[in-house]
């Protein structure tokens, strides 16, 4: 072939791309890179190399995804029940979801906060909230399960939440709605919102050793909508910033009424001021109704105090510790670079990104350059607090995460991408697009003083035609963007479990060394607990018949069980003997209204059961664990009330009577 | 070809020779679950064996038979396990030419006579009781003033639970009918 035969067939080749190209400009091909396959690849038996804790949305749940795989590893039952384990269905877990509105199954899970020590994580506990009935909870990173959720009074929305100081000091819950406060008139016109709705912040102290989490005090504040929040760190370690909108405090069709300013706030809490005010005895002790609820890992068990009281500070007797930063139209995204220097507001609705200078606001402060106040809290001056804006960053800026390099990367939730930008002269570095329409973003580490770097994902809230459709009702997608060069580079698309919203990620080893394999059962402090096949028996207590039961490959004990009656309440309280990685038994039983028990070895569950008619049922292990496992069955007689059936129960022993009977 | 007849006769080695390291810090270790690191878990029937330096024989024809990973798994696994004593009653030789790798198929029928699928403890052992064997033949038991006997010629010697079964120690070694 002639050079200039080549040359034309090259020409047509390329054209045929273009034209091809531009007809689906966001074709896979013109997206990923092509070395993709290769950095996402993680072999079979290889690891990933970092966690990614995610959350799960309207699921109330979080994920447990590995990096850069995108494989899921597990689903974290928290604010939700989940009948697979058992979660809010087992007696020892369903005070887990007790609050002061009674047992509640469902929640709405926005946001990740890993624990950390010296602004760096550590490894230990990752805490989420609860969007809808205010609540916080601590997820043990040992045993990746719901340790405690602690219920958060004079709130109506716990959204602004629960971002962590840089010792993990404190956990924040803002409320989102502005409500009546309790202690007030609550039966009020909803159009008296400017005049008796509140909001409030609460600080949540975390105990370095166990992490138990205690509301240490609240701030009461105007009714104003609060976002999203984060921590000082570094030289601004001490202080919090909370976005906040609604300035207008609006309370109906927000879409409109909310919209109106140009300006709303990102608020600076003084938390250091504030823990002296609570010292010196300027909090109010209010009396509250709220759920603590603690998980055991030694009982197996949960339990449920409602607690009574909480410490209220009002920022008119308590100066100097609060302040509004005037931040452009309905801001969101409130977030703290790695040296604490710099806090980015995303004005939603706003065509910039400002970015706040903290050493510009303490001087703002101490020089008093005040616009003036807003419900008594005084306004700084924009122009006084501003370090810079990214200009024409993309439309409708949310989130914003860091690396380590000075970079930081915002999504784009209008224009549907991310964009990276420099912190030190705001220019706009690169652009990428995400499909669709970003919520938040991911860095390994990007909230903290050490981002880990390397990766970005990218959570998306549509999801279309990404992958083969599922009905009406579709997946919601994360990206996955090589970010360790100049050029994003997206790598990977997955598919997650409800809505994620926020997701932290943390190198692996961090974690997996920690986890826990299983409970030794000479530790149980269950109160149900059979240490052995031996102590394997059934008691009577008035209507209640509670079975101590044992599994391990592959048989429980008992298996058989006569002389329960109608209108008796079983209790079965099943222990897993074995104690062996990866080997949990299951237990369920015809008919029961409520769920399965997933037991994992050495961990001791309990199924309530009320027989409603007379009959044999079947019961047996729902975790394929042996070759014997689908032997591992047996039953349960009901009797009638007056049918004379003495308590009796056995495993191997009750044979057939009569020898002709045996085959 | 050579390389598929490699991957065919070893599996899991050759996904673990998978390159592309680039997205990843660790890995599990190659082969079954016998390779799965794990110091804190109950022993299972293979590690108990070798734990003990009375089955040194047993552990070594084990490992010829490739029967090491089978019992590594999740069973559950009732093992009569003869100690080095009960193969030393064997005619002399006759271990060494088990060990034979043209008699493999012998070894490993003469190992899987030793192993029931399922859980049989002493207590549930019943005179003139017949229990079948992983390699199909059975094996019967007598049980005469708490003595357990099998196949009228091994004497269940120690009884050691594991966490995928357990294991009775035996003094002689089972042959099965036919060999």
């Amino acid at each position: 072939m002639r050079q200039s035969e080549l040359k034309t067939l090259s020409l047509l080749a390329i054209a045929f791309a273009t034209t091809v190209f531009s007809c689906k400009p966001k074709n896979v091909s013109t997206t990923t890179s092509g070395d993709a396959a290769e950095k996402v690849y993680v072999a079979p038996g290889k690891y990933d190399e970092f966690y990614n804790f995610v959350s799960g949305g309207f699921s109330g749940q979080m994920t447990v995804y590995g990096i850069p795989s995108g494989r899921l590893f597990k689903v974290i039952p928290v604010f939700s029940v989940d009948p697979e384990k058992g979660y809010g269905y087992s007696e020892e877990t369903k005070p887990m979801l007790n609050t002061s509105h009674g047992f509640v199954p469902w929640d709405d899970l926005h946001h990740i906060a890993l624990s950390e020590t010296d602004g760096i994580h550590d490894g230990r506990w990752a805490f989420a909230n609860g969007n809808n009935t205010p609540r916080l909870a601590r997820v043990d990173m040992k045993t990746f399960r719901t340790a405690e959720i602690l219920e958060i009074p004079n709130s109506a929305g716990n959204h602004s939440s629960p971002f962590i100081t840089e010792n993990s000091e404190y956990v924040i819950a803002g409320t989102r709605f502005a409500v009546p406060m309790p202690d007030t008139d609550t039966d009020v016109p909803i159009n008296t919102y400017k005049d008796n709705f509140k909001a409030t912040i609460s600080l949540i102290s975390v105990d370095k050793e166990s992490g138990k989490m205690n509301i240490a005090f609240q701030i009461l504040l105007p009714g104003v909508d609060f976002d999203l929040a984060r921590a000082g760190k570094g030289k601004s370690h001490g202080w919090f910033f909370v976005s906040c909108y609604n300035t207008e405090r609006a309370n109906t069709l927000l879409e409109v009424n909310s919209a109106k300013n140009d300006k709303d706030f990102i608020m600076a809490v003084n938390w250091k001021k504030a823990e002296e005010y609570v010292k010196a005895g300027k909090g109010i002790k209010k009396s509250v109704n709220y759920a603590h609820n603690t998980y055991d890992e030694h009982t197996h068990s949960a339990t449920s105090v409602m607690e009574k009281e909480v410490i209220m500070l009002d920022p008119k007797d308590c100066p100097d510790m609060i302040y509004f930063m005037p931040c452009p139209k309905n801001p969101h995204g409130c977030d703290t670079d790695p040296t604490g220097e710099y806090i980015v507001g995303s004005g939603k609705l706003a065509a910039v990104i400002p970015v706040f200078s903290f050493t510009k606001m303490l001087d703002a402060i101490d020089k008093k350059t005040f616009e003036g106040n807003y419900a008594g809290i005084p306004v700084l001056k924009y122009d006084a607090v501003l370090h810079g804006e990214v200009k024409k960053p993309g439309l409708g800026p949310l989130h914003t995460e860091f690396d380590a390099n000075g970079n930081a990367y915002t999504s784009m939730f209008v224009s549907s991408e991310v964009v990276k930008w420099r912190v030190s002269d705001l220019q706009v570095l690169d652009r990428v697009p995400t499909y669709y329409s970003v919520g938040h973003l991911s860095v390994p580490g990007g909230p903290t003083k050490k981002p880990w770097g390397k990766y970005l994902i990218a959570y998306n809230k549509i999801t279309k035609d990404r992958y083969l459709p599922t009905g009406p009702e579709l997946c919601q997608s994360a990206q996955l963007y090589d970010i360790s060069g100049d050029k994003m580079k997206m790598i990977l698309d997955f598919p997650t479990i409800g809505e994620p919203h926020y997701a932290e990620a943390i190198p692996a080893d961090m974690v997996s060394k920690n986890s826990v394999k299983f409970f030794k059962i000479e530790e149980s402090k269950h109160p149900y607990v059979t240490m052995g096949e031996k102590e394997a028996k059934v008691e009577r207590k008035g209507n209640e018949v509670h079975v101590y039961m044992t599994a391990i490959r592959s048989h429980l004990t008992p298996d058989n069980i006569e002389g329960v009656k109608l209108g008796d309440i079983v209790y079965f309280h099943v222990t897993n003997l074995e104690q062996d990685w990866d080997v949990p038994h299951g237990f369920a039983i015809k008919g029961a209204n409520n769920a399965e028990l997933l037991v994992m070895p050495g961990e001791t569950q309990t199924l309530a059961w009320k027989p409603e008619k007379v009959g044999v049922y079947p019961i047996y292990c729902t975790d394929f664990c042996s070759a014997l496992h689908q032997e591992m069955q047996g039953y349960i007689r009901i009797s009638a009330p007056n049918n004379n059936v003495p308590l009796h129960f056995s495993t191997g022993t009750n044979q057939p009577k009569f020898e002709e009977d045996k085959f | 070809m050579i390389a598929a007849l490699v991957y065919a006769c070893n599996p899991p080695a050759a996904e673990n020779k998978t390159e592309g390291e680039s997205a990843t810090t660790q890995e599990a270790p190659a082969g079954g679950q016998e390779a799965v690191q794990d110091n804190d878990s109950q022993k299972d029937v293979v590690k108990i064996a070798v734990g003990s330096a009375d089955h040194s024989t047993l552990v070594a024809a084990l490992k010829q038979a490739e029967l090491v990973t089978v019992l590594s798994n999740a069973g559950p696994f009732t093992v009569f396990a003869p100690t080095n004593d009960a193969f030393n009653k064997l005619p002399k030789g006759t271990v060494e030419d088990l060990m034979k790798p043209e008699n493999k198929a012998k070894l490993q029928d003469i190992l899987e006579y030793h192993v029931s699928v399922g859980v049989f403890k002493p207590e549930m052992f019943s005179d003139g009781q017949s229990i079948n064997q992983a390699n199909s033949k059975n094996i019967s038991l007598s049980v005469k003033d708490g003595k357990i006997m099998v196949n009228n010629q091994a004497n269940i010697v120690a009884t050691i639970p594991a966490a995928n079964g357990i294991i009775h120690v035996v003094d002689a070694v089972l042959l099965p009918p036919g060999n």
